[in-house]
């Protein structure tokens, strides 16, 4: 009897498909690009192009401990070490195509700086060394809750514009009315991604948020794909089947209940991993992963355009602060593990007010760790370790101050 | 000569001394506004009759900015909110803060909360700047800057005065791109230090004022017959040569600053505003019209063949990075021209540049060696 499918396997099916499927549209001759990972696809996948995600292959080669190599070259060339550890892996790749996981090298490239403005100066290098065409789609920073009309119009003009320059590289035609299709497709994948977020609210949470940096590899790939949706369904149909038996993602259960902010450091995932189950502490939900729900009318211009120019880093403090108490009070957290990422100083520099102001709102338990998304070097193992039985230790002393102030209140006494 | 010395020192005096040009500005109740770098629409302030100032941030130890920034911002971000904190900048009425770079737009996000008696004004540039769209864009937020301005001065500002503003700016730059010519042919009294300090004492005056002074300071120089120089000359390249100890060096070495590519002085000058009937559009194209700096959005990395020209027309036997630590903008702008002057010949010296705690030894052994390398190259 075959091994029934699980969305496990199936999703590294999907994964190990989406590299070689690349690689084998470069050998035909197809184009192929590289993109920021939360890219308008719409576009692309509407021009049925084949494209690849450098921080996605970055972050697979520094989980496979490929990193260092590629890191030590980038430095040899001039790249500094204080760079964002995704590019300097990228733009060392870019020259010498050494790494595990191969990708094709692009005949043109996919911008968008709605994570941060170091996006554009790794994919000017690019543009620059392989004398390739670049796309810019420019989201202005929101100083302000929310994008401005002008702002909403300046990006829908970039919109035009992208259209423009990818039937001058693709030589074809834009298809409007596939542009719809697949932006219904989007959104119902969006939808179902949301759904697997929201499903770990349940007490205990049926998946831990390694397995949701995993699974939000194909968001980032292929979120207006088919595929993608029937991943999502199976994922969706075990988390539910795991509700309903009350399971947990650890054996003997779940003793606290964490956001992690930030990205995963991924050359030490492992060890990480390791770290949470001994503790029992599960990691509910993470901001990272939830960037990648994008939700709008399909066909609704002004709506794709907010979209992308509001995911967390483009927003101002109190859109950010707003969001994590959300998500502390729907995620019954017990505390928030702040990953202080060396490479990524868009979510480190507000960092340390966003964790006064979510403190102060919800009294939630606040601790942060040094570490890197994919430079080995710049993390400690002892270091985390402590930091998070310290998390563990104020977690458990400020549930039982609350648990004694509820005896005290009701002391008939 | 007198008359020399005494612009000299009065340009070298404003640059080192900013709270005295600032006091009299207090004592006269103008109202002043911070401007951060790099781009500011420094003219919408000088229109609402309010003196414009530059926030470059300075040498100094972080005591209270470590709240906001862990150790790895830029030393201009953390010396900037450091000193806000500090309450150095309440005399002003309001900072204008660009999002330039991540590093900025979070600075404007964190001044907002950490120094909150200085009203934060922000701004957000569009990067495709090329597109129409994009001026159209830009000029919105330049609406937006101009009313939050009106509603602080308490007066409209006219097109009119917008128009006076952008012309006294436009004269300003031309007189400041007309010293750094002049300078390179007085390298013995123009020592780096002095040039870097006549452009900055530019950020904490009245425009008119500053162009007088720059104007009869190259009337002076002109007086005499060029200088000859014995020693090496250079480009600068980067946001900014600070802290101020190593231009000394390079006088100290024999190296004269011949031209330069920094955000903090030629870049602001080298373009001028666009003249047209509407003044904030003239204002908004400038950005479009602005080329070679690591903030604007250049694919073809353009700014690497610039600056070999620069090297090239300034005859210069080097050129000098001058990479403020932990600014990915510079930093990844770097490798690439790096390549280019390599290619082309031009020795190139790497100096990481910090605020907070400057190796200053070891950027004097860097200066030396370099002084050393050139020298005996040609």
């Amino acid at each position: 009897m075959p091994e029934k499918l699980t969305s496990r396997n199936l999703l590294n099916q999907l994964q190990t498909r989406h590299y070689t499927n690349a690689y084998a549209a470069k050998i035909k001759g197809q184009l192929v690009g590289w993109a920021t990972s939360i890219f308008p696809q719409e576009f692309c996948e509407t021009m049925d192009l084949t494209v690849v995600y450098p921080e996605n292959h970055a972050a697979a080669v520094a989980a496979k401990r490929g990193a260092l190599p590629l890191l030590e070259q980038a430095e040899s060339e001039g790249y500094s070490m204080d760079l964002c550890s995704y590019a300097r892996i990228n733009l060392a790749y870019m020259k010498s195509q050494a790494a595990e996981i191969p990708i094709p090298l692009p005949d043109f490239i996919l911008c968008c700086n709605n994570i941060c403005n170091t996006l554009i100066k790794w994919y000017e290098n690019i543009a620059a060394e392989l004398n390739i065409p670049m796309i810019l789609i420019d989201v202005p920073y929101n100083h302000g809750y929310e994008p401005t009309p002008a702002a909403i119009d300046y990006i829908k003009s970039e919109f035009g514009e992208c259209i423009r320059q990818l039937e001058k590289i693709t030589g074809r035609p834009f298809n409007h009315e596939g542009f719809r299709k697949v932006m219904i497709l989007s959104n119902e994948n969006s939808r179902a991604w949301k759904r697997v977020l929201d499903l770990n609210q349940a007490v205990p949470a049926p998946l831990n948020g390694f397995e949701l940096f995993n699974y939000m590899s194909q968001m980032v790939c292929a979120r207006g794909r088919q595929e993608t949706g029937e991943l999502l369904k199976l994922l969706i149909e075990e988390l539910e089947e795991k509700i309903k038996l009350g399971k947990s993602c650890y054996e003997d259960g779940e003793k606290c209940r964490v956001m992690w902010d930030g990205i995963a450091c991924w050359p030490h995932i492992k060890h990480n991993f390791k770290a949470f189950a001994k503790n029992g502490i599960n990691i509910v939900c993470s901001s990272y992963p939830e960037a990648w729900v994008l939700l709008y009318e399909p066909g609704n211009l002004d709506e794709l355009a907010k979209v992308y120019s509001m995911i967390g880093n483009n927003t101002c403090m109190e859109y950010q602060a707003d969001k994590r108490e959300r998500e502390v009070k729907n995620f019954k957290l017990d505390g928030i593990l702040f990953h202080v990422n060396r490479s990524c100083k868009v979510m480190d520099f507000m960092q340390y007010e966003q964790q006064r102001l979510v403190a102060a709102r919800t009294g939630v338990s606040i601790m942060n760790f040094d570490g890197d998304q994919a430079d080995p070097r710049n993390f400690a193992a002892a270091q985390f370790e402590t930091r998070l039985e310290a998390l563990k230790e104020i977690v458990a002393h400020h549930k039982s101050a609350k648990k004694s102030k509820e005896v005290t209140n009701n002391d008939p006494a | 000569m007198t008359q020399l010395k005494e612009l000299m020192s009065a340009l070298d005096n404003a640059a080192k001394h900013p709270a005295q040009v600032i006091n009299k500005c207090l004592e006269e109740k103008r109202l002043m506004i911070g401007c951060a770098p790099e781009y500011c629409p420094e003219e919408i302030v000088y229109a609402a009759g309010m003196l414009p100032v530059g926030l470059w941030g300075g040498l100094t130890s972080i005591k209270n900015a470590n709240q906001y920034f862990p150790a790895f911002a830029c030393s201009l971000v953390q010396t900037t909110l450091e000193l806000g904190m500090r309450g150095v900048y309440d005399g002003l009425a309001g900072v204008i803060v660009p999002a330039h770079c991540d590093h900025l737009k979070c600075f404007g996000q964190d001044w907002k909360v950490a120094v909150p008696q200085v009203r934060f004004i922000p701004l957000a540039h569009p990067i495709n700047r090329k597109l129409e769209a994009a001026v159209e864009y830009l000029k919105s937020e330049y609406s937006r800057i101009k009313s939050v301005l009106e509603e602080i001065g308490g007066q409209p500002i006219s097109d009119q005065a917008l128009s006076e503003a952008i012309e006294i700016y436009n004269d300003h730059r031309k007189t400041l791109r007309e010293f750094t010519l002049i300078a390179r042919d007085y390298c013995t009294t123009i020592t780096p230090s002095l040039r870097h300090n006549v452009i900055k004492s530019g950020y904490f005056m009245d425009k008119l004022e500053h162009t007088q002074l720059v104007n009869g300071l190259i009337e002076e120089l002109k007086k005499a017959p060029p200088e000859a120089w014995q020693g090496k000359r250079v480009v600068l390249t980067g946001i900014m040569a600070e802290p101020n100890e190593i231009l000394d060096m390079f006088e100290d070495y024999g190296l004269a600053v011949v031209d330069d590519d920094l955000a903090q002085e030629s870049r602001q000058f080298r373009t001028d505003v666009p003249q047209g009937t509407d003044p904030l559009e003239g204002l908004a194209r400038y950005w479009s019209c602005m080329e070679g700096c690591s903030l604007l959005y250049d694919p073809q990395k353009n700014r690497r063949f610039m600056l070999k020209r620069m090297a090239e027309e300034s005859r210069a036997d080097g050129v000098v990075a001058c990479i403020m630590k932990f600014c990915e903008m510079e930093e990844f702008d770097y490798p690439i021209y790096k390549k280019t002057l390599e290619e082309a010949k031009i020795p190139l010296l790497y100096l990481e540049l910090d605020l907070v705690t400057p190796s200053l030894e070891q950027v004097r052994t860097r200066i030396q060696s370099f002084a050393e390398m050139i020298s005996r190259k040609r």
